[in-house]
């Protein structure tokens, strides 16, 4: 019965990279909610939280832990700049939602030139021993580093909740993201707020750029190639529903695992295998499937 | 003295489109002013533009003889004007108690004792905090919506149509509840649709038509002034 045991493996993997996809659909879902910008360069923030942690870490010799959060926090204060100058103007000059999404793929192409200026194009990794292995029993492992990625998510994606639920500027947020100008008019801080939701949205990219780089090697496309599972994610969620694109992401992570499952045990068979390069196209298979069929997401989402 | 002026307004959403053209009004402090006019008279624009919400090209409001001709939103509620629109005047993923919160975001000191005094005006919603505002009917949105304009306890209430789309027994109610805001201290600004009611408990009404005010008059005058009568308030009540 290897299959069932491949599939397990799957899913426990599926799992770990989903949690992953979460923390950088949290940000995107949240941005769409809140700033009404579908963020084309957001998986370029995931890259650029990954590579400053590799500049602190190996560069600067940190350890671990804090070189994460230096690369969360330098990625937080760009996402602050680039509202600054970016969307800021862009906002007072009212610019429609598609201008936006065009502005974003701009600041995309920069972010990404960006590290290949600094970093150069060749596939990196932080300087660590090699994760060991965890075994689960019953044929059954998870890295450690998968296992921390899948910790760290979790803490992130609870602190968020608190955020939004228990927090008098998380209820703002929500506020907002239910009508900026209602709560204009209501006297909530609505420039506070943006920024408040773009510390998050830069924080939670740069923590799954930052999970990404731990499981896998670190290239400067790495983000810009996850943004189609993140859209899904989110899309799948309900855009602009949190915990929406959460549930989204482990489903887009475990199809993504699942879908290319081979076991040697299907023999000859094993030629109609889905090779593992279409694990993107599983992605991007889910979103089209569900704008087709549940355009609305499988969960509510903000209201237009 | 009056609390709020307006003087020779006019203000439009696009450039060169003018919507309110020279509007003139004047409120008393602690005075009910209804302001009335046909669908597209620019009504609500007038509410909307002494809110900080559209475009000003000429002319000046004063809130306390203060010029407050342009200024955004939130320092109206700063300085005690608070404005609930016509629609979307919720939060409706917000809760009840949520929503009122939001309400006082600028000052939120003695936050259970303000609520308290919402639900003791509102005792409906006081018995449902914790339910999101999308899932309430007409009328608790809207008293909902009032309720969170009272948070900040404002000296000026500008209400725009607070009775449409109400079954009329729920507009007997929310005149009611306004009559009630009005005698606890609070100056309003009453924009309707249901004119007779309004001018009925207004000290001071408006015509508006074409972004200008044609008549103005005390409630009782408008009431019997006959081409006010022919024009706006129609036969039936
Ligand atoms: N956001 C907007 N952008 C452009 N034009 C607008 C906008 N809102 C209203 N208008 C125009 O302004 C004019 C006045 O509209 P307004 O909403 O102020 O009227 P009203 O008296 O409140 O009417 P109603 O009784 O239907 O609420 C209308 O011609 C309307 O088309
Ligand atoms: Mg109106």
């Amino acid at each position: 019965m290897d299959w069932v045991t491949a599939l397990l493996q799957a899913g426990i993997d599926g799992v770990s990279f989903g949690a992953v996809l979460a923390l950088g659909a949290i940000g995107l879902t949240l941005g769409y909610g809140i700033l009404r910008l579908a963020n084309f360069a957001h998986g370029d923030l995931l890259t650029v939280g990954a590579y400053l942690t590799l500049a602190f870490q190996a560069g600067l010799q940190w350890p671990l832990p804090l070189a994460m959060a230096g690369g969360a926090l330098g990625t937080m204060l760009l996402t602050l700049t680039c509202d600054a100058l970016l969307w800021a103007p862009l906002r007072s000059r009212r610019a429609s939602p598609t201008s936006l999404m065009i502005a974003s793929i701009g600041l995309a192409l920069v972010l990404r030139n960006g590290v290949i200026l600094i970093w150069g194009v060749s596939p990196q990794r932080y300087n660590l021993p090699v994760s060991p292995a965890i075994a689960l029993g019953a044929g059954l492992q998870i890295t450690a580093s998968r296992l921390w990625a899948l910790g760290i998510a979790l803490g992130a994606v609870v602190l968020v909740s608190l955020l939004l639920q228990q927090t008098k500027i998380g209820r703002a947020m929500r506020a907002v993201a239910d009508s900026p100008e209602l709560a204009r008019v209501t006297g909530v801080p609505v420039g506070l707020v943006t920024a408040i939701t773009w510390l998050v949205t830069g924080g939670l990219a740069a923590l799954s750029g930052e999970m990404l780089g731990l499981i896998t090697t670190m290239r400067p496309n790495m983000g810009w190639l996850l943004i189609l599972p993140i859209f899904a994610a989110t899309i799948l969620g309900g855009i602009g529903n949190p915990y929406g694109a959460i549930a989204g992401a482990l489903l887009v992570g475990v199809a993504q695992e699942v879908a290319t499952v081979c076991p040697a045990s299907l023999g000859s068979l094993t030629q109609y295998c889905l090779s593992t390069d279409y694990k993107l196209g599983v992605g991007l298979l889910i979103m089209v499937l569900v704008l087709l069929l549940r355009p609305q997401g499988l969960f509510r989402g903000t209201r237009a | 003295m009056a609390l709020l002026r307006v003087e020779s307004l006019v203000a439009g959403y696009v450039p060169g489109v003018d919507i309110l053209r020279g509007t003139n009004m004047s409120l008393e402090s602690g005075s009910l002013v209804a302001v009335i006019g046909a669908n597209g008279a620019g009504k609500s624009t007038l509410a909307r533009t002494i809110f900080g919400l559209v475009p000003v090209r000429s002319g000046a409001v004063f809130f306390q003889e203060q010029n407050i001709t342009g200024q955004p939103p939130e320092h109206l509620v700063r300085l005690g004007v608070s404005y609930v629109p016509q629609t979307a005047n919720v939060f409706p993923s917000l809760t009840i108690a949520e929503n009122l919160e939001m309400g006082a975001f600028r000052d939120s000191r003695n936050l259970d004792r303000r609520r308290r005094r919402i639900y003791d005006l509102f005792p409906s919603l006081g018995k449902r905090q914790r339910q999101s505002a999308g899932t309430l009917s007409g009328g608790e949105r809207q008293m909902l919506a009032m309720g969170k304009a009272l948070m900040m306890e404002p000296q000026l209430l500008i209400l725009d149509e607070p009775s449409a789309a109400l079954s009329p027994i729920l507009v007997q109610d929310i005149f009611r509840l306004i009559q009630q805001i009005h005698a606890q201290g609070t100056t309003i600004l009453l924009v309707e649709q249901n004119a007779r009611k309004a001018l009925a408990i207004a000290q001071k009404g408006y015509v508006m038509d074409g972004g200008q005010e044609h008549f103005s008059g005390t409630g009782i005058e408008l009431l019997h002034h006959p081409e006010v009568v022919a024009l706006y308030l129609g036969k039936k009540g």
